[in-house]
């Protein structure tokens, strides 16, 4: 009986990761297809990446998302720290209810509406559409993420280090500095990282908001997906799936290293007389 | 209790503020000189006097940020959707207009609200994105839970290795996993190839561009999130639970669904919930997998304001759409705080 239910679990489990990963991994083989056809498979070629290189225009919008995606997330980061902070530190205060609102709704909000309305903001005040608009979208809805990341962290953390500084006559801003924020450091650079590729990735909010200029990546990628699937996007997704897949393994190493070497640190600072 | 210990010390703050007591060198050194200059001086004893402290101030920064850019839009989206179609720029009427001696009138009309009543292509939109979300929200936990059940259960070693293989599609771009579908589904796809290779078929299916195709897409890339949750709650069961009832004869089937399914009732809500409202106006996957006959409200929406330029039109459909969501949302944001609370 016992064995009857582990075999189970292992086959869901294959089963699953097959099914999350077999469309990944079709793609990123089929863009070394030599052949213009999706189900010809004529010899292993990278000519696609030359010429995925070679377009100006993806080339373009490439730079354009990267831009944005760095600029959203650096602020994103910041007020969702800010927001996290207040979230899981601030206790109760006026206009409590309406904040915490404010930072869950735009992670289950669909795309649309959250686009439309802030485009007809921008159009309201008249701001120009383009890079500043898409950015001002990333920020808003990203710093959402960032805020819960960092909140989740710090409700897990032992509050009482940061007491005992605020007792030894520590002002709160210094606390935070010195204190708080190199504990939640790994979760600060985990909302980073996850504002940045919720920013690469985003196609309907940034179709609303952008401008003449500032096409982005997807919005590329979404043009062409509609006139056919061609080796050309297999390769433009294979090189993002390749940068994001590095980016997250590296980080997820670091921050463990990072654990395992401050529990170490912590262990000799109690064994310490 | 712990409050009083957090509410900052005024005079330690003007201290603060004052440089006194700053090792020369630190950072908070340098941040508390750069506070001794004029202008920052000056602003804080404005912001003082006006009764704003440190922590209103950091409360205040991401606070207007979100009013600004999450909530006041909303409210520009109510007023558009009372607004006509005009063609100009921006291309609907304002709301209020100066008139003779001075007045100002509300020009305001619910003939948008009519008109979605009317028109069965909207309320057949809503009611189609009901029952797709529906569906596929049931079809994401009858897939992700299995998955879900057996990282719980496997070796703890594992465990780190099997979470990041689950999160790691989902930091991968959303349109790449959409798109990797099409080439797998059309008429001259992979997943026809393999099955007429295997004799399992004669002729290809045609899946792209049916509700099948978006039910499989949607399922795809919201699996992630409905794992995730779940995944954490049953992490945390007591299994002495289950060997408790094994001890008293209960068989294990029975003992899964008197004893799992109820504890880990709030991950199938959380998970069901990050999937459902998101789906419920999903814009990329019906419009990529779907066919012309599959109505989405999302996908209405889109084609009202990009095709046809309807801004009023198009804001009504997305007020609408909003007051659907508003309860699942609510809700949602209640279990957040609640499990929030709970970690703590």
């Amino acid at each position: 009986m016992k064995q009857g239910a582990s075999w189970f679990n292992i086959a869901s489990l294959v089963v699953g990761f097959l099914f999350l990963y077999l469309p990944i991994a079709l793609l990123v083989i089929y863009s070394f297809n030599e052949s213009r056809l999706v189900t010809v498979w004529a010899g292993f070629s990278t000519k696609w990446y030359g010429e995925m290189w070679n377009n100006e225009g993806l080339m373009n919008s490439a730079w354009v998302t990267l831009k944005v995606a760095v600029v959203a997330s650096t602020f994103a980061t910041f007020l969702g720290t800010l927001a996290g902070l207040i979230m899981a530190r601030f206790g109760g205060f006026r206009g409590r209810t309406l904040f915490s609102g404010m930072i869950y709704a735009p992670l289950v909000m669909p795309e649309v509406i959250t686009g439309l309305s802030l485009l007809l903001m921008f159009v309201a005040i008249s701001l120009d559409r383009g890079f500043v608009t898409v950015t001002i979208a990333h920020i808003t809805f990203s710093m959402c993420y960032v805020a819960v990341v960092v909140q989740s962290r710090l409700v897990s953390f032992d509050r009482s280090i940061e007491e005992a500084a605020m007792d030894l006559g520590c002002p709160p801003g210094r606390t935070f500095l010195q204190i708080t924020l190199p504990v939640i450091a790994p979760a600060v650079v985990a909302g980073w990282l996850l504002s940045f590729t919720l920013s690469l990735d985003d196609l309907v909010i940034a179709s609303f908001t952008t401008g003449p200029g500032a096409t982005t990546l997807p919005m590329k990628i979404y043009s062409q997906v509609r006139l056919g699937v061609t080796p050309e996007i297999n390769a433009v997704c294979t090189i993002l799936v390749g940068l994001v897949a590095a980016g997250v393994l590296v980080a997820s190493l670091v921050t463990r290293r990072q654990e395992l070497r401050r529990e170490m640190e912590e262990r000799a600072a109690q064994a310490a007389p | 209790m712990a409050r009083s210990a957090k509410e900052p010390d005024p005079r330690q703050e003007v201290a603060y503020l004052q440089g006194d007591g700053a090792a020369a060198g630190t950072l908070s050194g340098l941040h508390a000189r750069l506070l001794l200059l004029p202008p920052y001086r000056i602003l804080v004893t404005v912001l003082k006097r006006l009764g704003v402290s440190g922590r209103n101030a950091v409360i205040a920064i991401p606070y207007l940020w979100l009013l600004a850019f999450f909530l006041a839009p909303f409210l520009i989206v109510l007023k558009i959707s009372l607004a006509e179609v005009v063609v100009a720029q921006p291309p609907y009427t304002p709301l209020f207009v100066f008139v003779e001696d001075g007045f100002i009138a509300i020009q305001a009309s619910l003939e948008n609200y009519l008109f979605l009543l009317e028109d069965s292509l909207y309320w057949k939109s809503y009611l189609s994105s009901l029952r797709i979300a529906l569906v596929s929200t049931v079809l994401t936990l009858l897939i992700g839970f299995p998955i879900a059940y057996g990282m719980a259960r496997a070796p703890k070693r594992w465990r780190f290795a099997l979470l990041m293989m689950v999160i790691l599609p989902f930091w991968t771009s959303f349109l790449i996993r959409v798109y990797a579908w099409i080439g797998i589904l059309k008429k001259e796809g992979l997943l026809n190839l393999a099955l007429t290779q295997l004799g399992l078929i004669s002729e290809p299916l045609t899946i792209l561009n049916t509700d099948i195709a978006v039910y499989i897409g949607i399922v795809y890339s919201y699996l992630p999130f409905m794992v995730l949750p779940l995944y954490a709650n049953l992490e945390k069961m007591d299994l002495s639970l289950l060997e408790a009832a094994a001890d008293l004869g209960c068989r294990p089937i029975k003992a899964f669904w008197v004893i799992t399914v109820p504890l880990s009732l709030p991950g199938i809500i959380a998970g069901s919930f990050l999937v459902f409202i998101p789906a419920m106006g999903e814009f990329v996957i019906p419009d990529l997998l779907g066919g012309s006959q599959t109505l989405m409200i999302g996908k209405t929406l889109w084609s009202e304001f990009f095709n046809n330029r309807d801004w009023p039109l198009s804001s009504a459909v997305a007020v609408i759409l909003l007051l659907v969501l508003v309860v699942p949302i609510m809700l949602f944001q209640r279990m957040q705080e609640k499990t929030a609370k709970a970690e703590g």
